[in-house]
């Protein structure tokens, strides 16, 4: 089947954009359920994390590059380093490694 | 028309400035990130305006991401659906967390525009600020975080093929960066965040190298992996109400 990247666009976008106005919109008390509360907290941590690795191990030319950053990344954002430092760090790691190994 | 105008700017242009002040670091990491979500959104076939308008309405690293992913290999609608929502679904957390923080008062047109652009880090500089939350202060953010965003994504398409390959590799690491800095802080604060990514990352190998799992796609593992881990989380560790606002802090600290 053909597919129209307008329409694979226009799908993203509704989602994406339904899942961040409609709570605010339509949920005007806080929701009851302990496991939806307990869930909704849990999730962002597991989703980034199930993205992470090994998938940055794979996107780098050389695999024990994208291993290190991962390692540096881990370690810069748990000593508090921002959200740019942490991206800027891996990328530098990476770029170096590689000049280094190819 | 001009004069409502400038009515709006005497009452709120003290919000406005203080959200456009800070929303232009943000900004400025998000073009850098962006560059690197425009090599996938290249790899994936979309011309730089498209990059630009998926950019411009989903403001969401991960979420796009996926998709890139999945249009890359040509998904169905329904796979991209499903998989924007579940990579997007901590959203749902932080718009209604937003929703407790608005005034009754707030119509449903600011509740609207402040949701059009929530992320981790528009949402935490937003929480942040004490009492009820001003929908003008995020309208001053989101201007330099939506142009860094989208213009960033665009030059990486268009800037993609004229890269060497190294600079490609080296780049491809920004986005798992940025994700290393949203799940890492609450992960040092919080041994059962901390107990959720390392499972994550174990269950992610054994899916990805697995013999009898390697036919899953990435974006169904994606599926299958947060429904599972984030609903045996809940069950084994429901979180208080207060647990729940000392996440809330954190977000606001890291941002």
């Amino acid at each position: 089947m053909q597919h129209s990247n307008l329409i694979y666009i226009a799908v993203m976008s509704a989602v994406t954009l339904s899942v961040k106005i409609l709570p605010l919109t339509l949920i005007r008390r806080p929701i009851k359920s302990r496991f939806v509360r307990s869930f909704l907290y849990y999730v962002p941590y597991v989703t980034l994390a199930v993205m992470t690795f090994p998938a940055i191990v794979q996107a780098t030319d050389v695999p024990l590059a994208g291993a290190i950053a991962l390692v540096a990344g881990i370690v810069a954002a748990w000593f508090g380093a921002s959200l740019f430092k942490v991206a800027a760090t891996c990328c530098i790691l990476v770029f170096v490694i590689e000049l280094i190994m190819l | 028309m001009a004069r409502n105008a400038t009515g709006v700017f005497a009452r709120h242009g003290k919000a406005i400035k203080e959200g456009f002040r800070d929303g232009v670091p943000i900004g400025a990491g998000y073009f850098v990130v962006a560059f690197s979500l425009g090599i996938a959104a290249r790899s994936a076939g979309l011309t730089p305006w498209e990059g630009f308008v998926a950019s411009l309405l989903n403001n969401a690293s991960a979420g796009e991401y996926a998709a890139f992913t999945l249009i890359a290999a040509h998904a169905s609608y329904l796979e991209l659906a499903v998989v924007t929502f579940i990579t997007n679904a901590r959203y749902l957390l932080m718009s209604t967390a937003l929703s407790q923080r608005f005034s009754p008062k707030t119509g449903t047109l600011h509740r609207v525009l402040v949701g059009f652009d929530v992320t981790d880090e528009l949402f935490g500089i937003a929480i942040a600020r004490p009492g009820m939350v001003d929908p003008f202060y995020s309208y001053g953010a989101f201007v330099p975080a939506l142009t860094g965003w989208s213009t960033g994504t665009a030059l990486g398409i268009v800037m993609g093929n004229v890269l060497p390959t190294r600079a490609v590799s080296a780049l491809s690491v920004a986005l798992f960066g940025m994700f290393l800095a949203i799940i890492i802080p609450p992960a040092r604060q919080n041994r059962v965040v901390l107990g959720c990514v390392v499972v994550s990352f174990l269950a992610s190998l054994v899916f990805t190298v697995a013999p009898a799992f390697a036919s899953i796609s990435a974006g169904t593992r994606t599926i299958i992996l947060t429904v599972a881990i984030s609903s045996l989380a809940a069950l084994l560790f429901p979180v208080s109400d207060e647990e729940l606002r000392h996440g809330e802090g954190e977000d606001a600290d890291a941002a």
